[in-house]
């Protein structure tokens, strides 16, 4: 039985097969099977797009006409914490564009089981805390110069540190870490920091100034909000900002279901395909917030084309766009002159293989009813007796 | 110590401001400092601003002292004497002038029954915070605000008696309205404007019912029967102006029957009109294409002209005619001198227009819709007492836009109708609408304004009883007339040979890029191209070279620039528009070849 299934293998896709395989009843006759499998390559051809269809067009449009209706707003994300999400169209405009600089970078932290199920509220806040990016200008309340022996001086919030479960021993380390070639005092309520080179001037204690505060005593980098929610039955951790590298480094993260809304992170920590399954949930879930319904299949078709050159590219003239062949078709999406004159220094050939080209020599375009051609050739005796 | 600025410029500190500000404030009260100045105490930032700059909005109060308006019965009594002026009570420091600056320094009562001890100011009337156009929207307090401004919108837009010495006036698109009436419900402004001298609509007995669909989406259904007697009638002025102009060479524009030598001559049927003075002639019925004023001009460039030329003088044809879709009769010449001492021809033309499917309507409430059916008289619905409303709106109208005093002024308006009295529905003060139903039930009708209706085409009565009742509509300028327009074929553009754009050149109706998409996603092929042929041209192409060659008529033969005779040149269909693109790479220098591969 299992190999009449097998024959049918380059027919259908394995997706079908399987499921073909596990819905057919038990001791089913052969000839009954092969009919089955007959009606369902039928039925599979039937539902394939026709050849010819412009699926991207209709793709498009199935997008942009819901995007009309799309309200421009970031949503407030209720909460203990500002927190905004960017929502509707500009959202919509990021992921299309594939913009590395994200709006509201977000994260959505799933967690293992002690902590998921949120029994021990504590041991979540402090894993949130931990989360949490501080950095030195959080906690300090004055940084000053001293002239004379060009010393740093940095006054620390005992409150806000012990509220956050800080130590002047910590965030001593932390600096002495991060900052190379000074030399560290803990001071009680201040730290003083005293370069260990003779040479420097106040110039240089200015800049280390300014460049401490940025300094990150505690958390991951990037992230600078943390909210845990109940979702369900369990608890999850939101982010505002990202950082998915790190985040999975977590012991008591679950790396499986965590995500980012930054798809250059996804991208680059997961993998295309991955960063692919992420652009049509990030456009699924904007259209759904909407109270909108757009097929799935044209979300893939974009997804699909932003990411076929390996990388994820956006549909600008940068990204999806300069991959085109066709040099008129570029030039007539933004930026015409730069496309014409690059053309025409390495005299590129248009072959005029697509829509746009076309329209433009007013040709019949290849697509529907312009595509099929014939396949006879036309007798050469009409050519000579001319 | 606060820092004073004057006009934003910083002259100086000050130890005490509040005190400051308020000696100031007595002192342009008491005239010593100009009124044009405001002051204004910004607590926050502690600083004192004083603005005597133009172009600020400010607003007149009248000044309170101690919980007391300043404005007293006296000054009232004073006014209606005509003893004093508004000016006058500004310069006895009973009235000033707030701007918004100043205003965050003040309290400002709505009513005189509100003032308590720490008012500052009270509004003179509530109607001050409204214009002149939002002042005549009846029981306006009752709407959006986004209503009223869509009715005062509406109301610039309107047709109506526009100047008394419209007869002899050129100016240029106005309407006149035939038989305008004053609203039966009218605000304070109305009188104050004297609106009755120069009213811009009419009282229509309005429905709020559907009919048969045609009044869906805003649209509204006229009584055939109120047309013809003269409802929304209307007269369109528009003069053709014709200037004889002076040239270099002291060569000048000649306004005349133009001769037939003349190039560019019409024919003789399109100067049919013209007097021996090359002017049309009072009352003539004029349509497109006929010739208004005749006028010639100079040749165009004289001195080549006259080395070659053989005929001394072959002047230009320059008439003034109507354009495309014009008509209407010649109302009114004019000649006269310009500024420039140049001779001056001025044409008015007359078009009577009566409403029509497609023309605009409003009542004063931001409800505005167009004609979609003018039903006969016998057709329309009419009530118990055999009353035939001039003109039906559409309930779907109301809830969403929420213009109450629509409602109110249709129960006003009948009410005023019956009882033959004007009602006041000046914003925040007007009429209550109970009185007026009240008024209504003792008039023998229902006091909500509803009456029982028959249907004009069976007989049978209506389920439904409908609203009914009198109300002010506006004709808006607005009218199909002067926007209808089609085109089969018609004019294109000299450079890209494609059609021109717009009604008044006749133009064509551009399918887009987007429309074009919805082509492509039908995958309908041929029909798009069919669609893209205004501007095909067939043009030769050279097989060695890829330019476009040249066609010989005479030899019935083609040839490439470049490559000369013996090449085979090919005869391809593009759009012009295309070809113009080859020809602009070939001026910057880029090499545009066509490779040309058989079809099939």
């Amino acid at each position: 039985m299992a190999d009449i299934i097998s024959e049918y293998e380059d027919r259908l896709p394995p997706k079908i097969i399987e499921d073909v395989r596990n819905s057919i009843a038990k001791g089913i006759s052969e000839t009954k099977l092969k009919k089955l499998l007959e009606a369902t390559c039928e039925e599979y051809k039937n539902s394939r797009v026709a050849p010819g269809e412009s699926v991207g067009l209709i793709a498009a449009e199935s997008i942009g006409e819901p995007g009309t209706q799309m309200t421009l707003n970031t949503f407030h994300f209720a909460g203990v914490a500002e927190m905004n999400v960017t929502l509707g169209l500009p959202r919509i405009i990021e992921i299309l564009d594939g913009r590395k600089e994200l709006d509201n970078p977000m994260m959505e932290i799933y967690l293992k089981k002690p902590f998921a199920t949120g029994k021990k509220i504590e041991d979540l806040r402090h894993l949130a805390l931990q989360i949490k990016e501080t950095k030195l200008k959080d906690i300090a309340t004055e940084f000053t110069i001293n002239i004379a022996d060009l010393t740093i001086e940095v006054k620390l919030d005992k409150d806000k540190m012990k509220e956050i479960d800080l130590t002047t021993g910590k965030v001593l380390d932390a600096i002495s870490k991060q900052l190379k070639g000074y030399n560290l005092r803990d001071n009680k309520d201040s730290i003083v920091l005293k370069a260990r080179s003779k040479e420097d001037s106040f110039n240089d204690s200015y800049k280390t100034k300014e460049k401490i505060k940025e300094i990150n005593v505690k958390g991951i980098k990037g992230i600078f909000q943390v909210l845990p929610v109940k979702r369900e039955e369990e608890f999850v951790i939101i982010t505002a900002g990202s950082n998915l590298a790190d985040i999975l480094q977590l012991e008591e993260v679950d790396a499986y279901r965590t995500t980012t809304n930054n798809l250059f992170e996804i991208e680059h920590v997961l993998g295309i395909e991955a960063a692919r399954q992420a652009i049509i949930n990030e456009i699924l879930k904007v259209i759904e917030s909407q109270g909108l319904n757009v097929d799935v299949r044209h979300i893939m078709l974009v997804a699909d084309t932003m990411c076929v050159s390996g990388t994820v590219k956006g549909i600008t003239r940068y990204g999806v766009v300069s991959e085109k062949s066709s040099v008129l078709a570029r030039a007539s999406f933004e930026t015409p002159i730069k496309h014409i004159i690059n053309a025409a220094l390495v005299g590129e050939v248009d072959n005029l293989d697509s829509v746009v080209e076309n329209v433009m020599i007013n040709q019949a375009i290849p697509i529907g009813t312009g595509l099929p051609g014939l396949t006879v050739k036309a007798p050469q005796k009409a050519a000579k007796e001319k | 110590m606060a820092e004073v600025y004057l006009n934003s410029k910083f002259v100086g500190n000050i130890d005490n401001p509040i005190e400051f500000v308020q000696k100031l404030r007595e002192e342009r009260r008491k005239g010593s400092v100009p009124d044009k100045l405001n002051v204004h105490y910004n607590e926050r930032a502690n600083e004192v601003q004083l603005e005597s700059s133009k172009g600020r909005a400010r607003r007149p109060l009248i000044i309170i002292k101690d919980g007391v308006p300043l404005l007293t019965e006296k000054h009232i009594k004073q006014l209606e004497k005509n003893e004093i002026s508004w000016s006058d009570l500004v310069k006895q420091g009973v009235i000033e002038y707030l701007d918004a600056a100043e205003e965050e320094n003040s309290l400002i009562a709505f009513f005189e029954s509100e003032l308590t001890p720490e008012h500052t100011h009270l509004e003179i009337t509530p109607l001050g915070m409204l214009g002149y156009c939002t002042s005549l929207v009846p029981y306006g307090n009752f709407n959006q605000s986004t209503r009223l401004n869509a009715g005062s919108k509406n109301q610039k837009q309107a047709l109506g008696f526009y100047a008394s010495n419209f007869a002899v006036r050129m100016d240029m698109d106005v309407n006149l309205m035939h038989y305008p009436q004053r609203p039966i419900v009218n605000t304070i402004m109305h009188d104050i404007s004297k609106y009755d001298t120069h009213p811009a609509g009419q009282n229509l007995v309005v429905a709020i019912m559907s009919y048969k669909g045609y009044n869906m989406e805003d649209a509204i259904v006229l009584n055939k029967g109120s047309i013809e007697k003269g409802l929304g009638r209307s007269t369109y002025y528009r003069p053709s102006i014709a200037e004889e102009l002076r040239y270099a060479g002291g060569l000048i524009d000649q306004v005349c029957i133009p001769d037939k030598e003349v190039k560019g001559y019409k024919t003789e049927k399109d100067y049919r009109f013209l007097e021996d003075d090359g002017i049309i002639y009072p009352e003539a019925k004029v349509k497109e294409g006929d010739v208004v004023i005749g006028k010639t001009s100079p040749p165009r460039f004289l001195s080549s002209m006259e080395e070659y030329s053989l005929a001394s003088s072959t002047r230009r044809e320059s008439s003034i005619n109507l354009k495309h879709g014009e008509e209407g009769v010649v109302d009114f010449v004019l000649i006269t001198e310009n500024e420039e001492g140049n001779r001056l021809v001025q044409v008015r033309l007359r078009d009577e227009r009566v409403p029509e499917v497609g023309d605009k309507f409003t009542s004063r409430h931001g409800q505005k819709g167009i004609v979609g059916l003018i039903v006969p008289q016998s057709d329309m619905p009419f009530s118990a007492s055999g009353i035939v409303p001039d003109l039906i709106f559409s309930p779907h109208g109301i809830p969403s836009r929420m213009t109450i005093s629509h409602l109110i002024e249709m129960v006003a308006g009948k009410v005023g109708a019956l009882a033959g009295r004007h009602i006041n529905g000046t914003t925040f003060d007007a009429e209550p609408e109970e009185r007026l139903r009240k008024e209504l039930l003792s008039l023998g009708f229902r006091e909500s304004g509803v009456e029982t209706m028959y249907n004009g085409q069976t007989g049978e009565q209506y389920h439904a009883k409908i609203f009914i009742g009198d109300m002010y509509y506006l004709k808006l300028k607005h009218m199909v007339a002067n926007k209808i327009h089609s085109r089969a074929r018609g004019p294109i553009q000299l450079l890209t040979r494609q059609p021109t754009e717009g009604r008044a050149k006749e133009g064509g109706l551009r399918l887009g890029e987007m429309e074009k998409d919805t082509f492509v996603a039908h995958g309908a092929s041929l029909l798009l191209k069919e669609r893209f042929d205004s501007d095909k041209t067939v043009v030769p192409v050279c097989d060695s070279c890829g330019i476009i060659a040249i066609r010989d008529n005479y030899r019935n033969k083609s040839y490439c620039p470049v490559c000369g005779e013996n090449v085979d040149v090919n005869d391809i269909e593009i759009s012009y528009a295309f070809k113009l693109m080859l020809d602009e790479f070939k001026s910057l220098g880029i090499y545009p070849k066509l490779q040309l591969e058989s079809k099939y």
